[in-house]
């Protein structure tokens, strides 16, 4: 098995990093992929409780990469999904703990056993960002359609570029539709015409999120969670589907924009 | 004044929209100028290449700087001349 290796980053702390992660991961599971989610974000880890795999905790990554636990040990089988692991970031090291040249050991290694690594990276462009981008070979960019999350992603899109991961494709995350429509926040054109780059998928506001977070059930498991459709939606595209970018409950003007912007990505 | 006062009111009826957008746009040419300084000295070594065709610069003392203007990004490039280059009839 040669697995791939996809960075979900974002510059900016908050805009739903953890969450397209841990619903990506689930969704590509619930398609049969063999997944791995890596939490890179040392100090802060959260993916475990986003996951609701916090109480299994034994081993974390530092762990790992400094050979105090075998690759068995350190990762935590889903519970709901056979195909899906967890490996925890520890939370008493910091960032340092871990070097990129262990992290491209390390993801080498999952390769050999997952269909999909996604590295969930933390806040910020040091250390950290460097960890987790190492032995990635595609990267996702999140944002949301606010000025200072474009700007970081932008800032993001450039070190990415200069690390040789030149095909990162962007999530807006928390779009609102309805403020679009008074004028109130930058639309899906907006932030692809300043970034160029190409769109992934477009995730809308959902007070869900915060319900199965709360939870620990990612919400791609929700079936009338709008969040989790778009993020079934964007996993089915990572397998190379063709999927419309919107709802198809959503009304047509957006959806005919939708259609304009695939053609403008192609 | 009547100027920043057509000014102040195009604003007023700017969507909040188009007021990101603007102002997205104005800070990205500096985070992407300042981030890669080797765009701005390409662009600098390119510019003496095709001036010296014309005429003799003081290469050392050339500037080639961003510069913000109210509500835009100038270009600003001063360049010394020494000399300029007897017209080639053809």
């Amino acid at each position: 098995m040669k697995g791939k290796v996809i960075v979900i980053t974002s510059g900016k702390g908050g805009v739903g990093k953890t969450t397209t992660t841990a619903n990506l991961g689930t969704a590509l599971a619930m398609m049969g992929q063999k997944v791995v989610l890596v939490d890179t974000d040392i100090g802060l880890r959260n993916l475990d409780v986003v996951m609701g795999l916090e109480n299994r905790i034994v081993f974390d990554i530092v762990d790992l990469v400094n050979g105090h636990c075998k690759l068995k040990q350190a990762l935590i089988r889903d519970k709901r999904f056979e195909g899906m692991s967890l490996l925890p970031a520890a939370q008493t090291k910091d960032k340092s703990s871990v070097t990129p040249h262990q992290m491209k050991n390390l993801t080498n290694e999952l390769r050999k056993q997952y269909d999909f690594i996604l590295v969930d990276c933390p806040a910020g462009i040091e250390q950290g960002f460097r960890n987790a981008i190492a032995g990635a070979d595609d990267a996702i960019v999140v944002a949301t359609p606010e000025v200072s999350s474009v700007r970081d992603a932008d800032r993001i899109i450039g070190l990415l570029e200069a690390a040789g991961l030149s095909r990162a494709r962007l999530i807006i995350n928390r779009m609102r539709q309805s403020m679009v429509k008074r004028g109130d926040m930058m639309d899906i054109d907006d932030i692809i015409d300043i970034l160029s780059i190409d769109l992934l998928g477009v995730v809308p506001e959902d007070e869900l999120i915060i319900v199965s977070t709360n939870k620990g059930e990612p919400a791609v498991l929700e079936t009338n969670s709008r969040a989790g459709g778009a993020y079934r939606r964007i996993a089915r595209r990572i397998m190379g589907e063709e999927v419309a970018l919107l709802d198809p409950n959503d009304n047509n003007s957006f959806m005919n924009r939708f259609k304009k912007i695939i053609k403008l990505a192609r | 004044m009547f100027d920043l006062i057509s000014k102040l009111f195009y604003r007023e009826n700017m969507t909040s929209r188009d007021i990101a957008k603007e102002r997205l746009r104005l800070v990205l040419v500096h985070d992407r100028s300042s981030s890669s300084p080797e765009l701005l000295n390409a662009l600098k070594e390119d510019l003496i290449r095709v001036i010296r065709e014309y005429m003799e610069i003081d290469e050392d003392a050339l500037v080639v700087d961003l510069a913000n203007e109210e509500d835009a990004v100038a270009l600003i490039a001063n360049i010394p001349v020494k000399g300029f280059r007897r017209a080639v009839n053809q």
